[in-house]
C-alpha cells in the first residue's frame, strides 16, 4: 500500500515537473519570439508605421486568396486591389481584374533596426496599387499590423526597462536596508512607503507639464519608463530586504562573517545571489503590470504621441463610438497584450514553483 | 352655507381666467406662419454640461445661452432659417436717414412669465445693465461703437429710441440675443451691485421670469434643467393657438458626444446636434429602424484653421519661439504651408465629405457674404517648394528643410485633446508638411491649457483650432479681424496694426460697419476675404457641415446653421400623433 502510494506520488511529481518545464519552455520561447519580432518590426511589417494610404481609411483586413474570381487555384497567395464602393465612403470592393501576388523580401518603406541597420527590404508585401492590411487600416489608411509591431517596441520595452529599473533600485536599497538594519533600514523602508503612496498618474501629468512642449519620442519613452519605474521599486525593495534579513542569520553567512568578511563582501558574494530567484519572479510579475501601465498612459494621451504608435495610443482610437461599433479591427491592439501577459504569468508561476521546490 | 361656499370657490377659480381673457384681448400678439401644431408633450435635449448661470447679463457659455434664449426674448430677432431679422418684442421700427437713430415700437399688453406686465422701463433697465461697465456684460461690446456707448431713451410707455454714435450697419442684428429682463425682479440686485450673482442655478424658479416661450420649473444640479410652458407667451400660430406647444422642455447633461449618441438611440433625448460625420454615419444607417431622421444642413459658420504665433512680446521672453517666428512672419512661408496642406483629404478623411474646404474664414454656408471668387488652394508641392526657395529656405540631402542659417525647420502644433476631429486634422497636416521637409510635432493638450497659451502666455509655435461666427453678418468677426480686437488671435494686444495689410483690414472693417447698403458692404467684405486668403494670418482649412437628428414625428423641426441649430424655434416644435391615431 505504501509502495503504491509512493509510486503514485512520484508519478504525479514527474508529471508536474514535466508540465512545469513545458510551461517554462513555452513561455520563454514565446517571449523571445515576440520580442524578436517586435525588434525586427521594420523588416517584418510590410509598411512603415506612418505611411498613410489616404484612399483607404478604415479599410478592413485584406483577404489573402489562393482561388481567384474565376475559380482558378494559384499556389502563390495573392490579394485583389480594392476600390471605394460607389456612393459609400469607407466601404471597399475587390477589383477582380487587378491581382497582386504576395512577394517575399519585397522592396518598401525604409526602416532602421536598433538605429544601426537600415534597409528597404521587407519580409513580405504587395506591389502598389494593391495594399496588404493584415489587420485592417486606421482612419488615415495606416496599416494596423505594422503599427501593432512598431507599437510593441514601445509597450513591451517600456515594461521591461521599467521593471529592470525597479528591480535594480529595489535590490540596492532593499539589500542595504536588510544588511545594515537599524536606522538605515527604517529610513529606507519609510522612503519606500512614501513611493508606494505616490499617485503615479498625477506624477506623470506634473512631470509632463514641466517639460517643454516638443519632446522627442525617445524622451517621452524614457519619461514614461522612469515614472513607472520610480513608483514601482518599493515592492521589490521590501522583498529583497526580507530575503536578506533571513539570509544574514544563516550559518554559512555567519561563518563567512566569522572569518572576517566585510558587509560589502557578504552582500556581493553570499546574500545578493540569494535574492536573484525572488527578483526574477518579481520581474515576471512586474513586466506585464508595467506594460499595462504604459498602455493606460498612452491610451490617455500621456505617453508616446502621434504619429508614433504604442498599443495604448492605438487603442485610444476605439474610444470613439463609431469606431467601436463599425471597425472591429481597431480593437485588436487591446488583444495584443493578452498572450504576452499570459506568457509572463506562466513564467512567473513556474519560477515561483521552482523557488518553492528548492526551499 | 354649502352653496354659498361653492359659489365663492367658483368665483375665485374664474377670476384669473377672466383677468387672463381681459389680458389676451389687449395683447399685441405675434402670429407665426409655421405649420400649426398640437399642444402637449415633452422634449428632452442633451447638452455637454450644465449652464453656469441663468443670468443673461453675464452668461457666456453656449449651454447657458441656449437655455436663456428659451426663457427670455429680444426686441428684434434673427430668424435662423432665413438668416434675416424679424420683429420680436418690438412690433416695428424706423431708422433715421443717417442710420444712427432706431425708434422701436414695443408690443403692448405683454406679461413676463410671472404675470407682471412688460413695458419700455424694462427695456431701459436691461440696456442700462448691458452698458454698465461694472457689470462686465459681454454684450456691452456690441453696444459700444468707436469707443462711444449707444444711447437708449424712453419716448413713451411702449416706444424706445436707440441712438448709435455713428452709422451702424448691423444695428438690427445686434438686438438678437439681448434679452429684455424684468425690472421688478432684478432692480434690487442691480442697485446693490450684485447683478452678477443673481439668477444662479440655486435661485428658486419662482424668482426667475422672462418673456421667453418657457419658464424655469426645476434645476437638478449636474443632471438636468427642466423648463415648462410659459402661459403668457406672446406668439400664436395661424389658427390663433398660443405657443409654445410643448408642456416641458428638459436639458439633460451628457458630457460626451458618444454618450449623447447612445442616449439619443435609446430615446432618452429626442434631438441631437453638432454631430461628427462619423457618428452621423452610424446614426444615419439606423434611422429607419429606430424612427429618427438625420439632417445634413450643410457647412456651418465654424471654421478650423492652422495658426502661427505672430505675437510680438516673445522677444527675450521666449527665445525659442521668437527664433521660429522669423519663419512664421514671412508670408511666403505661410503660403507654402498652405499650399502643402491637402484640404481635400481633411474633408474626406476627417469629415467624410461632410465639410467644405476653406480659403478664408467665411464658409460657403454663409451665402450672403461668401466670396466665391477666392479659390480654395489646391495642394501643390512644387508651388510650396518654389515659395520656400524664394524665401531663402533650402533642403538637406534627407529632404529636411533648413532656413538661411542652416537651422532645420521644426515646430510644434498644439491641438485641444478633447476634439477628435482637430486632432486628426493636425496629424494630416503633420504628414503633409513632411513632404516639403518640415518637421511638425503634434502636441495634444487639454483645451484650457492650450487656450491659455494662445490668449495669455503666447508660448506656442502653431495651433490647430476652430472658431464659430456668432452670426452670418461680418460684424461679429470684427473682434478677430481688427488689430486691437479681443480675439485677434494671431497677434494679440497690437497697439497699432503691425503690417500694412492689417491696417487695411482695420479700415475695411470699420468702413463696412458704417456702410448702410448691402452691395456696398459685400464689396468691402469681399476685399477683406481676398486679403485674408493672400496674407494667411490663419491658414483656413475646413468648415464642417451642421449634422443633426431628431425623432421623426417632431413637427416644425427646421435645423439651421446658426446656434442653436436644432431648437432655435422651440416654441413651434410639437409632436405629431403616432401613426394610426391621427
Amino acid at each position: 500500500m505504501n509502495r503504491q502510494s509512493s509510486l503514485n506520488h512520484s508519478d504525479s511529481s514527474l508529471h508536474s515537473g514535466f508540465h512545469t518545464k513545458f510551461r517554462l519552455t513555452w513561455a520563454i520561447w514565446f517571449l523571445l519570439i515576440i520580442h524578436a519580432v517586435v525588434v525586427l518590426a521594420g523588416f517584418v511589417a510590410p509598411y512603415s508605421f506612418e505611411t498613410q494610404e489616404r484612399e483607404h481609411p478604415y479599410a478592413p483586413p485584406t483577404r489573402v486568396h489562393f482561388v481567384d474570381c474565376t475559380g482558378t487555384f494559384h499556389f502563390r497567395p495573392f490579394v485583389y486591389v480594392t476600390k471605394s464602393a460607389e456612393n459609400a465612403i469607407y466601404q471597399y470592393q475587390p477589383d477582380c481584374s487587378q491581382r497582386a501576388g504576395i512577394e517575399f523580401f519585397s522592396q518598401g518603406d525604409s526602416y532602421t533596426i536598433l538605429g544601426i541597420f537600415s534597409s528597404t527590404r521587407h519580409l513580405f508585401g504587395v506591389q502598389a496599387p494593391a495594399n496588404l492590411f493584415l489587420m485592417g487600416a486606421d482612419g488615415f489608411g495606416r496599416d494596423q499590423f505594422s503599427r501593432l509591431l512598431y507599437g510593441g517596441q514601445v509597450s513591451l520595452f517600456a515594461g521591461f526597462v521599467a521593471a529592470a529599473f525597479s528591480a535594480i533600485t529595489g535590490l540596492l536599497l532593499g539589500g542595504i536596508a536588510g544588511m545594515y538594519g537599524g536606522r538605515l533600514d527604517d529610513a529606507a523602508m519609510r522612503f519606500a512607503e512614501v513611493f508606494i503612496t505616490i499617485p503615479w498618474f498625477y506624477l506623470l501629468i506634473a512631470v509632463r507639464a514641466f517639460l517643454p512642449l516638443q519632446i522627442s519620442p525617445v524622451v517621452a519613452f524614457l519619461l514614461v519608463v522612469s515614472v513607472i519605474g520610480i513608483v514601482g521599486w518599493s515592492r521589490p525593495a521590501r522583498l529583497v530586504r526580507g530575503v536578506i534579513l533571513s539570509a544574514r542569520e544563516r550559518n554559512f553567512v555567519l561563518a563567512a562573517k566569522g572569518f572576517g568578511a566585510s558587509n560589502a563582501y557578504l552582500l556581493r558574494r553570499h546574500l545578493i545571489p540569494l535574492t536573484f530567484s525572488v527578483l526574477l519572479t518579481q520581474m515576471a510579475v512586474l513586466i506585464p503590470q508595467f506594460i499595462l501601465a504604459e498602455v493606460i498612459l498612452s491610451f490617455l494621451g500621456l505617453g508616446i504621441g502621434e504619429p508614433f504608435p504604442s498599443w495604448g495610443n492605438m487603442l485610444a482610437q476605439a474610444q470613439q463610438y463609431h469606431v467601436l461599433v463599425s471597425y472591429w479591427w481597431m480593437l485588436l491592439p487591446g488583444l495584443a497584450p493578452v498572450p504576452v501577459f499570459l506568457a509572463y504569468h506562466s513564467l512567473a508561476e513556474t519560477l515561483q514553483e521552482r523557488i518553492k521546490s528548492n526551499i | 352655507m354649502r352653496l354659498r361656499r361653492s359659489l365663492l370657490l367658483c368665483a375665485a377659480a374664474l377670476l384669473p381666467l377672466l383677468a387672463g381673457a381681459q389680458g389676451i384681448a389687449q395683447e399685441d400678439l405675434l402670429r407665426t406662419t409655421s405649420e400649426p401644431g398640437i399642444r402637449g408633450g415633452k422634449l428632452v435635449i442633451a447638452q455637454r454640461s450644465e449652464p453656469r448661470t441663468l443670468n443673461p447679463v453675464v452668461a457666456i457659455d453656449q449651454n447657458a445661452l441656449g437655455i436663456n434664449a428659451r426663457l427670455q426674448a429680444d426686441l428684434i430677432h434673427i430668424n435662423r432659417a432665413t438668416q434675416k431679422t424679424e420683429p420680436a418684442l418690438a412690433k416695428s421700427w424706423t431708422i433715421s436717414k443717417d442710420g444712427t437713430v432706431f425708434t422701436l415700437k414695443l408690443r403692448r399688453g405683454l406679461r413676463f412669465s410671472d404675470g407682471q406686465p412688460f413695458d419700455a422701463d424694462d427695456v431701459l433697465f436691461s440696456f442700462q445693465m448691458y452698458l454698465d461697465e461694472k457689470v462686465h456684460s459681454s454684450q456691452r461690446d456690441l453696444l459700444i461703437i468707436s469707443g462711444k456707448p449707444t444711447k437708449v431713451e424712453k419716448l413713451d410707455l411702449y416706444t424706445v429710441r436707440f441712438t448709435f454714435p455713428s452709422p451702424y450697419s448691423a444695428a438690427e442684428r445686434v438686438f438678437d440675443g439681448l434679452a429684455i429682463l424684468p425690472r421688478h425682479l432684478l432692480e434690487k440686485d442691480y442697485q446693490e451691485g450684485k447683478i452678477g450673482q443673481a439668477w444662479t442655478l440655486n435661485t428658486p424658479p419662482a424668482q426667475i421670469a422672462g418673456l421667453g416661450a418657457f419658464r424655469l420649473k426645476q434645476v437638478v444640479p449636474g443632471d438636468r434643467v427642466v423648463l415648462e410652458r410659459n402661459p403668457y407667451y406672446w406668439k400664436v400660430d395661424s389658427k390663433g393657438q398660443r405657443l409654445p406647444y410643448l408642456d416641458e422642455l428638459t436639458f439633460i447633461v451628457v458630457p460626451t458626444q458618444d454618450a449623447q449618441v447612445i442616449r439619443f438611440q435609446a430615446g432618452d433625448s429626442q434631438i441631437i446636434s453638432s454631430l461628427s460625420a462619423d457618428n452621423y454615419a452610424s446614426l444615419e444607417a439606423e434611422q429607419k429602424t429606430r424612427h429618427f431622421k438625420m439632417y445634413d444642413v450643410g457647412p456651418g459658420l465654424e471654421y478650423n484653421f492652422l495658426m502661427f504665433n505672430l505675437n510680438s512680446d516673445t522677444e527675450g521672453r521666449l527665445p525659442e519661439v521668437a527664433r521660429k517666428q522669423k519663419w512664421f512672419r514671412d508670408v511666403r512661408f505661410r503660403q507654402a504651408v498652405s499650399a502643402a496642406i491637402d484640404r481635400a483629404s481633411i474633408v474626406r478623411l476627417v469629415y467624410r465629405n461632410r465639410a467644405a474646404a476653406l480659403a478664408t474664414h467665411v464658409s460657403p454656408g454663409n451665402k450672403a457674404w461668401f466670396n466665391s471668387n477666392v479659390p480654395v488652394p489646391a495642394r501643390s508641392l512644387p508651388h510650396a517648394r518654389e515659395l520656400l526657395k524664394a524665401s531663402g529656405f533650402s533642403w538637406k540631402g534627407d529632404n529636411t528643410l533648413i532656413d538661411s542659417t542652416g537651422q532645420p525647420v521644426e515646430f510644434t502644433i498644439l491641438v485641444g485633446s478633447s476634439n477628435t476631429q482637430r486632432g486628426q486634422i493636425a496629424t494630416l497636416v503633420q504628414d503633409d508638411l513632411k513632404a516639403v521637409g518640415i518637421s511638425a510635432h503634434v502636441v495634444p493638450m487639454e483645451i484650457r491649457s492650450a487656450t491659455d497659451r494662445v490668449l495669455n502666455t503666447h508660448d506656442y509655435d502653431a495651433i490647430v483650432m476652430g472658431l464659430v461666427s456668432g452670426d452670418a453678418d461680418p460684424t461679429p468677426d470684427m473682434n478677430v479681424l481688427i488689430s486691437n480686437g479681443q480675439t485677434h488671435l494671431w497677434h494679440l494686444g497690437e497697439k497699432a496694426p503691425a503690417t500694412p495689410w492689417e491696417a487695411e483690414l482695420d479700415q475695411l472693417m470699420q468702413k463696412q460697419l458704417g456702410a448702410m447698403n448691402y452691395q456696398q458692404r459685400k464689396k468691402i467684405y469681399d476685399r477683406v476675404q481676398e486679403i485674408l486668403a493672400q496674407e494667411l494670418p490663419m491658414i483656413y482649412l475646413a468648415s464642417p457641415n451642421i449634422l443633426v437628428g431628431a425623432q421623426e414625428n417632431l413637427g416644425n423641426f427646421h435645423p439651421a446653421i446658426i446656434e442653436q441649430y436644432t431648437f432655435w424655434n422651440a416654441e413651434e416644435l410639437f409632436w405629431h400623433p403616432p401613426a394610426g391615431k391621427q
